[in-house]
């Protein structure tokens, strides 16, 4: 049996990296919301902004862990799976990841120290502090790796000697020309992830009638979020997909499946890309909708998939499909957002059970939007790895496939036993809700988050709910 | 090319290494000795000396594997393949331990994240110890990449480095105990530290015996002239050392066994060092054969000197916030 070392090293990366990019989508935005919650119970003394602050860090608390154990396996895949990537583009991109390191995870791992534990060992201005530079840690980690994966996409301030890239301009490195579009759809896509979170579990809440005043508090919150949010994300996206026909358009054709170029494009709003005939089968189409958007002419003409050899072009029903998941979970956001917002103004919110019964589903349309929209631009790279200096299948390490793959499944099984009882905590501790702080300290219970959500565990299994 | 900037980053790197030795070493260290009591309360005890700081001194590993990349990018491409298989397995126990931290309180029964914890921690400091061992011993490199066998590493010499890093591990989380902890924990780990320190020294001795009867490029660093006029001095101070710790713990003190204990440990730190020097991948790879180009160190550089004296500092302010002992039954609220 042949094995192919180059897919399974994509394979490992892929599902890692997967793993890896629901932890930190979430807690880049609850970081934010529990700084916030922090500076309105600062302000207004409010008890209930106060539980909600530590209901909330207990459910962050976990996520966080999963998020720090599964991001430091990549940062040491870079070397055991593709030690070629890390020695030709090492000299650019090895210096962001050291940034990273040295000014956010040491910022994050220290100052979440003072958030779960140091409660009574700090004032609250301190307490609220910490939760501030949690939120700007995790913020500036996305800063950093975010420069990083944009100079691969659309590489600037380099020079190639012998094969091997050498910085020439930090500034052009960082400031990439895909840097500040992907920064800003990233972000935006991390805060609408967490405002879904808190939507769903406000929604919840009021439904089962319980802790209704802070669910209340969660709801109005997070609309509030999303309805700027929301809407602000598709224009954002829209100047990021200009920003890469510009730079990738084959990136763009695949997403649009285009495959003509002398022809204006038609929007597929489904169709099933056949590579090897180079045409879509099955197509529902918007004629010329994509030569619209992108060239704000209905006979603007942009590059087609046929306009290079295939072997120049990325697995295109990949990027096509995920990019019409993105796109779908995008628009029903707005629609969500917009028709809460719109409840809210008429005072019925909290009334129309069935828009509530909806969006109590909805927590995970932001993870899964946030995936399909890395699947398109990842795979949408292929074949290179770092555009127009690396091929992938030139960068993996002289590692043999056994091993490859005998990692991959230890990755796997492990993974899938820590993730999954993870995220069956995490239900727990939604599932017990905000707590006050006189209520935990009459039960007794220790305030470590998992302990909290063990009572609740506990509570349940013996009835006493 | 400036010949100071990787010796510069070489001494930042394994600054880091010796800070994730030491930080880290301690909190694996409870994992390794936490199969010795059976008293949850008690394990409670142990694991919350070290939960608000397991998070932080882990990112250490992250700065040495970053760091090494930056710095010097074709050692990290050589070393990282070369050591597949215990770096894999040791990223894995991480994970393990990691999440025990948080999951082994809720679970109707504790058995499986104490054993996550135990298996994940001593696991981790196994594999490092083969990592380090096999990376003494040396690393076939051919035209800069790795070309040697897969289980290349898996040698007497690095087994035996596993099992001396898990005792010095342990050795480092028992006199993190004696002084963070009150009542029988810190009885048992008195005696815990006296056996592990035992071992500790019985594998320095092994391995200071081992490195130049099997290597002679170590022998001649260490007993040609003039060098071992300059170099015994490290010999007679770790016996000094293990001397006074022996002391410390017998007379019941608090704070000096840990002190002790990281000192034994910068020590053999030391004398790797001096054993490799300036191998970064012995046998063929020297830092300035494998360090990145001037300008992304002095990019890294620039930054790392101003950013490390402010992570260092709220470090100490999280060690200092959280100083004192914690007792059975307390908790951080």
């Amino acid at each position: 049996m042949d094995l192919d070392p180059v897919l399974l090293a994509r394979i490992q990366f892929a599902f890692t990296v997967t793993f890896h990019i629901i932890f930190p989508s979430f807690t880049i935005g609850l970081s934010a919301y529990i700084a916030t919650l922090g500076v309105m119970w600062l302000r207004t003394d409010e008890e209930r902004y106060h539980r909600l602050m530590r209901f909330w860090t207990k459910i962050f608390a976990v996520s966080f862990a999963m998020g720090v154990v599964s991001g430091i396996v990549l940062s040491y895949q870079f070397g055991t799976n593709w030690s070629r990537f890390s020695v030709v583009v090492g000299n650019v991109v090895g210096p962001l990841i050291g940034y990273e390191v040295l000014t956010a995870f040491f910022l994050e791992a220290t100052f979440l120290g003072i958030l779960l534990f140091g409660f009574d060992r700090v004032p609250p201005w301190l307490y609220v502090l910490a939760a501030g530079i949690v939120a700007a840690g995790t913020a500036m980690s996305a800063f950093w790796i975010l420069a990083a994966n944009s100079w691969m996409q659309t590489p600037a301030g380099h020079e190639i000697r012998g094969g091997i890239a050498y910085p020439a301009d930090w500034i052009g490195i960082i400031f990439n020309p895909s840097f500040p579009y992907r920064m800003a759809h990233m972000l935006n896509a991390a805060y609408l992830t967490t405002g879904f979170v808190v939507l769903a579990v406000g929604a919840r809440y009021l439904l089962a009638g319980k802790f209704t005043e802070d669910a209340r508090t969660m709801m109005r919150m997070a609309i509030g979020l999303l309805v700027i949010l929301a809407p602000l994300q598709l224009f954002i996206g829209d100047q990021h997909g200009l920003n890469t026909l510009k730079h990738q358009p084959i990136k763009v054709a695949a997403m649009e499946g285009h495959w003509d170029g002398s022809k204006p494009g038609d929007f597929h709003i489904f169709a099933w890309p056949d590579e090897k005939a180079e045409t879509n089968r099955f197509a529902i189409s918007i004629p010329r909708g994509s030569s619209l958007i992108l060239t704000h002419d209905p006979n603007g003409l942009f590059p087609g998939l046929k306009s290079v050899p295939a072997s120049e072009r990325p697995p295109v029903p990949s990027v096509f499909f995920a990019f019409r998941v993105m796109l779908g979970i995008g628009f029903f956001m707005i629609a969500a957002a917009l028709f809460g917002a719109w409840l809210w103004w008429r005072g019925r919110l909290f009334e129309t059970r069935w828009y509530l019964h909806i969006v109590s589903f909805t927590w995970w349309t932001g993870f899964i939007a946030v995936i399909a929209g890395w699947i398109v631009t990842e795979s949408g790279r292929q074949p290179w790895i770092a555009q127009g200096i690396l091929r992938t299948a030139d960068a993996i390490s002289p590692v043999p496939a056994t091993s490859i793959l005998g990692t991959l499944v230890l990755f796997v099984v492990c993974y899938g036993i820590v993730f999954s009882m993870g995220i069956y905590y995490i239900n727990r501790l939604i599932a017990q809700g905000p707590q006050g702080r006189a209520l935990e300290h009459a039960t007794g219970l220790p305030n470590r988050p998992i302990a909290a959500a063990g009572a609740a565990a506990g509570d349940a299994m013996s009835g006493r709910h | 090319m400036e010949w100071y900037l990787p010796v510069i980053w070489a001494a930042l790197i394994g600054t880091a290494v010796a800070m994730y030795v030491i930080l880290d070493g301690f909190d694996l260290g409870i994992g390794i000795l936490f199969p010795f009591t059976r008293n949850e309360s008690e394990r409670d005890q142990m694991m919350r000396s070290i939960a608000p700081f397991w998070d932080g001194n882990e990112t250490w590993l992250v700065l040495g594997g970053g760091g090494l990349w930056v710095a010097f990018p074709t050692a990290y491409a050589v070393i990282m393949p070369a050591f597949y298989l215990p770096v894999i397995v040791m990223l894995l126990a991480l994970v393990f331990r990691g999440v025990a931290f948080e999951f082994r309180l809720v679970s109707k029964s504790k058995t499986a994240w104490n054993f996550a914890f135990v298996a994940g921690s001593t696991l981790a400091a196994f594999s490092q110890g083969v990592i380090l061992g096999a990376l003494i011993q040396g690393v076939t490199v051919q035209n800069g990449a790795f070309a040697g066998g897969h289980f290349d590493w898996a040698t007497p010499f690095a087994l035996l480095c596993g099992f001396s890093l898990i005792a010095g591990y342990a050795l480092l989380g028992a006199a993190w105990l004696i002084m963070k902890t009150e009542g029988p924990v810190t009885e048992r780990a008195r005696g815990q530290a006296k056996i592990c320190l035992l071992l500790v020294l019985g594998c320095m001795g092994a391995v200071s015996l081992w490195t130049p009867l099997s290597i002679p490029r170590i022998a001649e660093r260490w007993f040609s002239s003039p060098n071992i006029f300059f170099l015994w001095p490290v010999p007679v101070l770790t016996a000094l050392v293990a001397f006074g710790l022996w002391r410390w713990i017998e007379a019941r003190r608090d704070v000096l066994p840990f002190v002790a204990s990281i000192a034994l440990f910068l020590l053999g730190y030391l004398g790797l060092v001096i054993s490799s020097y300036p191998y970064l991948v012995p046998p063929s790879l020297t830092v300035w054969d494998t360090a990145a180009v001037p300008a992304s160190q002095i990019f890294m550089l620039i930054g790392t000197l101003f950013l490390l004296p402010i992570v260092l500092g709220y470090v100490v302010f999280i060690y200092w916030l959280f100083r004192g002992k914690v007792r059975e039954g307390e908790s951080y609220h």
